[in-house]
């Protein structure tokens, strides 16, 4: 018994050591300054990649990237939670955010394409078909020119960045009936993919050989038709900070919006860049062309 | 004098073992009142962020109860927010009470296999693999789901595949491991002499495993279904997946339509804290709780007529 | 006669049934290692994870999932352990009681998306524990202990009343009862229930999401110091696990081989699992033999 207890005591005491040990020894440099990302799960590949070379480059710096959904961003960043939100609307857009005390810092551009399962047998609609395929009024794929199919809708949740935008531009502000509902692009890919006659939206690098995209009054929706505003159902990626960022938040939103970034890791993962766009858009959907009053 | 002194004094003193057992008393109720803790804690945490629906934003509860458009962003013509949670709350009960109701005869059949009929076998294979299938991730379900399941109602019953049949399906799948392994525990706890008893009298094994040893394990049966059925209710990415998460009463077994959970998990994300939408989707989770309530005093009740 | 018969086509079907059910079962493991085993290879279990471009693995995922399942288990395995104990051996069986039953039962019913919202809102924002393996860690317990408690209690529930009795009137106290007759006796129905909660736990994603995060830092599997923040053993590092791995890329994954990722990594959970399993029956089966000199 008694001997029991001395190994145990001696276990103990060995663990203490060994605990103070590393303590000791722990890299001070590491983690000396560390912010944190969070918010829209389509932005955080990004933030992330971005963040990873940012750290690399400077040692002794952190950046914890995180999703959780552009709501969750911008309600912790309002509360202060965490330094940056990561955001797919403009924050006035969100319901509950009070929009003056954020600073926006628009990171990239991004496309947003209808598209359809393959067996729909359609590869143009006009505006005007569209909105009807959304609201409702057209039931069967056959009265817009394609195969007897019924028209299975398939939204993005309500308060999606790419919802609200595809409502706004793509369906001219009209809301789309209660249909079916998914939270990211991927199961949307996935559903559409394998239910006949199917109708989803999704940003452009989301599209691949499993669906169909769309082009909509014959625009076919690219990057070059993006920049110019002649595909118009895109958006801005945002970095929100509460008020203007100090230290290392400054110092990794510079490094995202540098040009290091925006012509590498922004196009690599299928986004625009600010930079390419000949217009720019206001939180009211106004466009104006840059460099032309 | 002295001698009496210290004799007294051992003789009151606790002994070892008490002193130990006032200890293991002590820490065992401890680790229950944290628990007690947390669940009042969580419990308390959706109560209070749930009934800010009514008393903040001021959504009337009867509205909320029995309305059926669900769009909390939108304002309706009396500028009420429409919140009408009825078509969650109905898809909800159906798709846990179909599983449920697919689900025990197959777990409880499958327990008794196990337990009664051929325990080597149960205890070499289905033991491990209703293991093995509790710990998939419920995405995967989800896939296979979507993959399999979506495109067989679609094929046989028409329509888009999606709707609460599929749902029920993935779920059967779901709950079975859980049910299945929680009644053959219930099964074991059946004391051997209950059935040496029946056999004895002449029983058939049939008879002896439907009138005793399932009467006599009731209880664990009734907690057995009770946490399928819990599970079925919280499961949220399988369900979405499949159920085609559109907020509408369900007409129909094969028509897209959505429970509780998956509303919850797909919008809670993409709303502000404290916002109005972000409380509906809390009062959601009230309700499954509330619901879920109410599905255990149920299942109790059963349980205790089952008993005597 | 009558009865005879009914007895075997009782039987009869209770066989199908059995039957059936191993068939899904099997169909859904088949499915699920079929589509994944291609994708397996030394690399895919131990190269990092690649953000967008292909072949990304899942090394620092699997080491994350072991590790979170390993301090959630250190965390509430005990508690529910006492809490069960009180719960059966101690507590009177009043209304208060089965208020606690009803209430930990309730719980469970809860979806992990809230149990993941609450752990964020507590552990991570309030107690500034940040997206870490320990608020997950903390988040799996508040999500695990329900069940846990229930499946030990009833574990408890299969020792027979006369092993208590056996002890008690050779002099024992209860506690020393439970402790050295009733919990030895029941240890692989414990154990049971451990490994079907670890199941639930190595499983879970929506609870994480929000608490130990869903991204993964790059490690050094040579530096075991638990203070340096790229050691494997840091507790404060984020940590994406690999059932939140496969939601992630499942959900927003742009990269190319997504879909071979998400099979692989779900062949390698129900793997990890199926070792997991083994290994705990195994050590379980030595334990009851030592514990109960059986």
């Amino acid at each position: 018994m008694s001997r029991k207890r001395w190994v145990q005591g001696f276990i103990v005491i060995a663990l203490v050591a060994l605990g103070g040990y590393a303590y000791q020894t722990r890299q001070v440099s590491h983690a000396r300054e560390s912010i944190t990302a969070v918010g829209s799960t389509a932005l955080q590949p990004l933030v992330e990649a971005a963040g990873e070379q940012y750290t690399g480059e400077h040692l002794g710096t952190f950046v914890n990237v995180q999703g959780g959904g552009t709501g969750t961003g911008l309600s912790q960043i309002q509360e202060g939670a965490v330094q940056i939100g990561n955001s797919d609307l403009f924050a006035g857009e969100q319901k509950g955010i009070k929009a003056n005390q954020l600073v926006d810092h628009r990171v990239a551009v991004v496309g947003i394409t209808p598209i359809v399962n393959k067996k729909v047998g359609v590869t143009n609609l006009s505006t005007a078909q569209l909105i009807k395929v959304f609201t409702g009024e057209v039931k069967n794929w056959r009265e817009v020119g394609g195969a007897n199919l019924p028209i299975v809708l398939i939204n993005r949740a309500q308060g999606s960045g790419t919802r609200a935008t595809f409502e706004q531009f793509g369906l001219q502000g009209r809301r789309s009936k209660t249909a079916q509902e998914q939270d990211s692009s991927g199961m949307v890919r996935s559903i559409v993919a394998t239910t006949p006659g199917a109708i989803s939206y999704v940003a452009f690098s989301y599209v691949d050989k499993t669906v169909q995209d769309l082009a909509i009054n014959h625009v076919e929706p690219t990057e070059d038709n993006v920049t110019t505003n002649d595909w118009k159902i895109w958006s801005y990626e945002h970095l929100y900070t509460k008020g203007q960022p100090k230290g290392l938040t400054a110092k990794f939103i510079h490094y995202v919006q540098s040009a290091a970034v925006q012509r590498t890791l922004v196009r690599q993962l299928g986004y625009l860049s600010p930079d390419q766009m000949t217009v720019d858009r206001d939180v009211h959907g106004q466009v104006t062309k840059i460099g032309g009053e | 004098m002295k001698s009496t002194q210290q004799l007294e004094r051992q003789l009151k003193r606790h002994s070892k073992a008490a002193r130990l057992e006032n200890w293991g008393r002590f820490i065992s109720f401890s680790a229950l009142l944290l628990i007690v803790a947390v669940v009042v804690g969580i419990i308390g945490f959706v109560a209070s962020k749930g009934i800010a629906t009514f008393t903040t934003n001021h959504v009337s509860l009867w509205d909320f109860l029995t309305e059926k458009t669900w769009n909390p962003n939108i304002k309706d013509a009396h500028g009420n927010p429409e919140v009408g949670a009825l078509p969650m709350i109905v898809g909800s009960f159906l798709i846990t009470i179909l599983s449920a109701i697919v689900a025990t005869p197959f777990a409880i059949g499958t327990a008794v296999f196990m337990n009664e009929i051929s325990p080597n076998r149960g205890a070499k294979i289905l033991q491990p693999v209703t293991e093995l299938l509790v710990g998939i991730p419920s995405v995967v379900y989800g896939f296979i789901g979507l993959s399999v399941v979506v495109p067989a109602t679609r094929a046989i019953f028409g329509g888009s595949g999606f709707g609460i049949l599929s749902g029920t399906c993935v779920l059967f799948v779901m709950i079975l491991p859980t049910v299945t392994s929680m009644s053959a525990d219930a099964l074991k706890s059946v004391p051997r002499y209950y059935r040496e008893a029946s056999l004895a009298l002449g029983a058939t094994q049939w008879q002896t495993i439907y009138k005793v040893v399932l009467r006599a394990a009731t209880p664990g049966l009734m907690t057995a279904v009770v946490f399928g059925m819990a599970r079925a209710f919280g499961e949220a990415l399988a369900v979405q997946m499949v159920i085609g998460n559109a907020a509408l009463m369900p007409s129909s077994l094969v028509a897209p339509s959505s429970t509780l959970t998956s509303v919850l998990t797909t919008g809670i994300g993409n709303t502000v804290m404290g916002s109005l939408q972000n409380n509906a989707l809390w009062s959601l989770a009230l309700v499954l709780l509330l619901m879920s309530l109410v599905f255990n005093l149920i299942i109790r009740l059963i349980g205790r007529k089952g008993r005597m | 006669m009558n009865s005879k018969t009914q007895n075997k086509i009782a039987i009869g079907a209770l066989y199908g049934i059995a039957g059936f059910v191993v068939l899904i079962l099997l169909a859904l493991l088949g499915y699920i290692l079929v589509s994944g085993m291609p994708q397996l290879s030394w690399h895919f279990l131990t190269a990092p994870a690649k953000a967008f471009l292909k072949g990304g693995g899942v090394g620092v995922q699997l080491f994350n999932s072991f590790y979170l399942l390993f301090l959630a288990m250190l965390i509430s395995f005990p508690i529910a352990l006492g809490a069960a104990i009180y719960l059966y051996e101690y507590a009177k069986d009043n209304w208060l009681t089965t208020t606690i039953r009803t209430a930990i039962e309730i719980l469970s019913s809860l979806p992990s998306v809230v149990v993941g919202l609450f752990g964020f809102l507590f552990f991570v924002v309030k107690l500034r524990l940040g997206f870490s393996i320990l608020s997950g860690a903390f988040a799996l317990t508040f999500f695990n202990l329900p069940l846990l408690t229930r499946s030990i209690e009833d574990s408890l529930r299969t020792i027979s009343e006369t092993q208590r009795e056996g002890g008690l009137a050779l002099g024992l106290s209860r506690w020393e009862t439970v402790t050295k007759v009733i919990l030895p006796a029941a240890v692989p129905s414990i154990l049971t229930g451990v490994i079907l909660s670890a199941g639930r736990v190595f499983g879970e994603a929506a609870a994480l999401i929000y608490t130990a995060g869903q991204s993964a830092p790059a490690l050094n599997f040579m530096d075991w110091n638990p203070f340096n923040i790229s050691s494997p053993l840091n507790p404060m590092r984020p940590a994406e696990t690999l059932a939140v791995h496969i939601w992630k890329i499942n959900s927003e994954g742009i990269m190319p081989d997504a879909k071979a990722i998400s099979s692989g990594s779900s062949a390698v959970l129900v793997l990890a699992i199926l070792i997991f399993n083994f290994a705990a029956r195994y050590l379980g089966k030595r334990l009851y033999k030592r514990l109960t000199s059986a």
